[in-house]
């Protein structure tokens, strides 16, 4: 068996990807990852001496979309050999092998790489009917997780389902879908990647952040890497300019909104949402949700569902935006922390339906600080105390 | 004999189980389960009917615009919107692009390895791969360098020892039937169909601002501006880009996916004798030309009856009913019943067994499918369903390359009624979509020019303008076929909503009559070389591309009236 530095090194000149291409891939990975432009060799580096490690995905109560979002990764040949360096040896949806063939491969990885490999998990988990309402032969989806998160190296949950339960644990809850971290207490080294579905580039730039500094990114305190979710949406929007100016839609179909005004009276939920889809785009870059004249609906919040909805209703009750206020006054607030602002006070008008979630992900996880991190839990307080009055 | 499960059935979307009872080699009986259930209609009670679309588009992230699509549908049918002709002509372009970048992934790399055998491929000759490569299309990537090129790949990943996805498989099962060029030609196809749907799917990534999930639906309309005069909307800088994924796309169907679906499927006819299942098809049809009520649609709507091709009966959706009697719901005035949606009810009644299970009782409730019928009957729905009824009503260009087809094969029409006639009617019907697209861009762009940039109906926006009480239903071809939505909204509010979904009539269990689902159908009769390596039940059931997340619903006691079907 070859060297791993040469096999990749083959790899790429069969696949007609020069080492030139390769290292441009490792300098986009420092940009999504918010490195030293000097670590692009570094992960280079890393990527040709690492033996493939394994990864196993899990799919629960899924719609596969993170799935597919991780069909659509990168780019095209080079992407191709991050996902080659990687051997993933069980995921239902791709892999060749089935039934007892397939679980007797997720059972071989379980059983003969304990704390050796990366669990990524896609779906919420359901308690209800005794674990019936998911299973994958014949095992509940609760079992399966903890066996197999349980002897993780680390875990990715990927998508809001996973990350924060999502739309299957939206109220009333039917099935008692859980996130991943309510429903393995006690999972080690695990990171949300939330988002509907999840962005491809941050998954990739996850793993590549492993395996280049051997070591997991720092988290906000829903366990959400910083160098993906460490800024609000409305922070860098191509059409803050629009926001700070008082230029806003009125319309679907208006001047404003085919000048690309800002979408805030439409109902967007970019202020509130922690997410790098003005950074890094979607589809490699092509194009992202408010690029195309929708506002943002906040998904990768914990809650969104029922937090966020209605959609289309703006965020209310931010000092600065009103009758009394002035474009001068909007732009002092946008400079002063517009995002603590809406944060503070935008709840409190949304998510009618919210009724007293348990807030695990708050209680459990301090972990790094940051600075979404306050505001955030005031607003949560302040819907609490607004729902109790 | 011997009893057989398959589960999880891998390469589909969601969570399959399948059991069988093998009989001398074949096929005798045959059970489908579904072993998820999320219950996304009970959350959307009390929301607004507008957000409908982004929680049900939830449903599926494979079919991801499907659910979408329906939902604006429904929401418009009970609340009188109407969208103007440039969102429907946008809503054409998601549609078609979705039937086409899905059809070709599940082809590549959903049912493929179910043909392929990628060990085989490795022994194969790259210059006998580039003569039939060349011998079956002008595709320019067809060198032998090329394919050793592709072989050495595959042969550094499998002597590498860490087989990942492709482990543990059926490789070198007797019935793999491809000559190992063949496979090498597959192989390198599999890889090329990779790179090719990511890059086709940005056209939604220009439509929708991303895929999965796209974000521009709108009830009412769409949420993309058209204005050939502005950066901030689609204008002719999006117009050529999307025409030229149109055109890359179309040329890689043409060029790639058709010849290699015939050049398999000409090593594996005897297929053509397996998988034929309930041999009654239901199509509510799709794209509409124009706009507004009774648009003629692209392809047609109809029903098809006992693999009658002389004749296709109108739809009539008061003949649909749901029963219950094998899944994992009860109904209060007994589960031997088949009810209309409009009278449908939905209590989850979880029967057993307690996971973990060896076995389901299949005498008794084994799915988190309802089983829907027409008339009483068990239909197909998907691409062959839409293919058949397209061919039998005179549809001109489906008749042109279902002789194609038939043609190069040298076989008669009655070849479709099975598992090969499956994925060939969804390789047909993707060349026939990737030809229409561009003439829509082309009518976008025309509508532009003369300056009609209207994309949203705003007058029914606010729901002060809404009936106090409505209800719509809302009709889709997806991917895997005929896909309704139901509505009803009180003040404002979502008081019931309803899905019957493709993968439901295709995927359920038997009905009180004992009447298989189309799936358990399908696979009986189906060879069994070897009952721990079942790779022919694989085939049939992939066959259908089954998509388990969708076929799960719930229908409420308060249902709602079923309304004629209305496309736009």
């Amino acid at each position: 068996m070859p060297e791993a530095r040469d096999w990749l090194v083959e790899e790429l000149q069969r696949r007609g990807v020069s080492r030139r291409d390769f290292l441009g891939f490792c300098g986009v990975m420092t940009t999504v990852l918010a490195l030293p432009r000097t670590a692009g060799a570094k992960i280079a580096q890393a990527i040709e001496a690492k033996e493939k490690p394994t990864l196993v995905w899990l799919e629960f109560q899924d719609c596969a979309g993170n799935t597919e979002s991780f069909l659509r990764a990168g780019r095209p040949t080079v992407a191709d050999i991050v996902l080659e360096t990687l051997s993933v040896d069980y995921h239902e949806t791709i892999m060749a092998a089935a039934g007892h063939q397939a679980e007797e491969a997720l059972a071989k990885v379980v059983a003969e790489k304990p704390g050796g490999y990366i669990a990524v998990v896609e779906g919420s988990i359901p308690t209800g009917a005794n674990g019936a309402y998911c299973t994958i032969g014949g095992r509940a989806a609760i079992d399966i997780a903890r066996e197999v998160c349980g002897g993780a190296a680390a875990t990715i949950a990927i998508g809001t389902c996973a990350a924060f339960g999502g739309l299957p644990a939206a109220a009333p809850n039917p099935t008692g879908a859980l996130s991943v971290a309510d429903a393995v207490p006690g999972v080690k080294n695990l990171i949300n990647l939330p988002a509907c579905p999840a962005n491809a580039e941050n998954l990739v730039g996850t793993i590549v952040y492993y395996l280049t500094f051997n070591r997991f990114p720092p988290l906000d305190r829903h366990r959400r890497p910083l160098f993906a979710y460490g800024k609000s949406i409305h922070d860098n929007c191509e059409r803050r300019a629009h926001y700070d100016g008082g230029q806003y839609v009125e319309a679907w179909g208006d001047e404003g909104h085919r000048t690309g005004y800002c979408l805030y009276k439409m109902g967007c939920k970019g202020p509130v949402t922690y997410q790098n889809c003005p950074n890094v785009g979607w589809n490699e870059g092509t194009n992202w949700p408010i690029g195309c004249g929708h506002p943002c609906i906040g998904c990768a919040e914990p809650d969104f569902w029922d937090k966020m909805t209605p959609f289309y209703t703006h965020l209310a009750g931010f000092p600065g935006f009103g009758k009394h206020s002035n474009v001068d006054k909007v732009g002092m607030w946008a400079t002063a922390g517009v995002a603590a602002a809406f944060a503070a006070h935008g709840f409190v008008q949304l998510g009618k339906r919210w009724k007293h979630k348990e807030l695990e992900h708050q209680q459990v996880y301090q972990s790094p600080a940051n600075s979404n991190a306050e505001p955030a839990e005031k607003a949560i307080k302040e819907t609490e105390e607004g729902d109790q009055a | 004999m011997t009893h057989i499960v398959v589960d999880p059935v891998t390469r589909i979307e969601g969570h399959l189980r399948i059991e069988a009872e093998v009989d001398g080699g074949q096929v005798s009986d045959a059970w489908s389960s579904s072993t998820m259930f999320r219950g996304v209609e009970i959350i959307l009670k009390g929301h607004d009917p507008r957000d409908a679309w982004a929680f049900t588009q939830r449903i599926c992230g494979v079919c991801t615009t499907v659910h979408a699509i329906t939902s604006i549908r429904a929401v418009e049918n009970a609340i009188g919107a109407e969208p103007p002709p440039n969102a429907r002509i946008l809503r054409n372009l998601i549609m078609a692009s979705q039937m086409v970048q899905d059809h070709v992934v599940h082809f590549y790399h959903l049912h493929a390895l179910d043909w392929v055998d990628i060990v085989s491929a490795l022994s194969a000759d790259p210059a006998a791969t580039a003569n039939l490569a060349q011998s079956i299309s002008d595709w320019p990537l067809s060198s032998r360098s090329y394919f050793t090129s592709i072989r050495n790949r595959v042969a550094a990943f499998v002597e590498r020892g860490q087989l990942g996805p492709f482990g543990n498989a059926y490789w070198g099962h007797s019935a793999y039937r491809l000559p190992p060029e063949a496979n090498l030609l597959a192989v390198a196809h599999y890889l090329e169909a990779l790179d090719w749907q990511r890059e086709f799917i940005k056209i939604h990534a220009i439509l929708g601002g991303k895929n999965p999930h796209l974000q521009s639906f709108l009830v009412g309309g769409m949420a993309t501006p058209v204005d050939p005069d502005k950066q901030a909307s689609l204008n002719m800088t999006s117009i050529s880009a999307m025409r030229k994924l149109i055109q890359q796309a179309r040329t890689f169907v043409e060029q790639v996916y058709i010849p290699d679906l015939l050049a398999v499927a000409s090593f594996y006819k005897d297929w053509a004798g397996y998988g034929a299942g309930v041999g009654n098809y239901l199509v509510y049809g799709e794209y509409p030309e124009t706009d507004g009520d009774g648009a003629p649609l692209y392809l047609p709507s109809g029903v098809i009856r006992n693999r009658d091709l002389s004749q296709v009966e109108p739809l009539d959706p008061a003949k649909i009913t749901e029963y219950v009697t094998h899944s994992w719901f009860e109904y209060d005035g007994g589960d031997d019943q088949g009810l209309p949606p409009a009278q449908g009810e939905t209590q989850p009644n979880y029967t057993g067994p307690e996971p973990p299970y060896e076995r389901l009782n299949t005498d008794g409730k084994y799915s988190w499918l309802k089983s829907p019928r027409y008339d009483n009957l068990p239909m197909e729905v998907g691409p062959l369903a839409r293919m058949l009824v397209a061919y039998a009503a005179g549809h001109p260009r489906v008749q042109e390359v279902v002789g194609y087809a038939l043609g190069q094969l040298g076989v008669g029409p009655e070849a479709l009624f099975s598992t090969l006639g499956r994925v060939a009617a969804r390789g047909l019907e993707t060349l026939v979509l990737a030809e229409k697209l561009e003439g829509w861009l082309d009518e976008l762009a025309d509508n532009m020019g003369r300056g009609d940039l209207r994309i949203h109906d705003n007058s029914k926006w606010d729901p002060k303008s809404w009936p106090k009480d409505c209800t719509g239903a809302g009709f889709h071809e997806a991917p895997r076929g005929a896909l309704g939505h139901w509505v009803h909204i009180v003040d404002g509010e979502i008081a019931n909503y309803q899905c019957v979904v493709p993968s439901t009539w295709n995927a359920g269990p038997r009905d009180a009559m004992g009447q298989p689902g189309p799936y358990e159908a399908a696979i009986v009769g189906n060879p069994v070389a070897d009952p721990e390596k079942p790779l022919e039940i694989l085939r049939t059931v992939h066959s259908f591309d089954p998509c388990m997340a969708c076929g799960v619903h719930v229908l409420d006691p308060q249902g709602n009236e079923l309304m004629k079907v209305r496309v736009q």
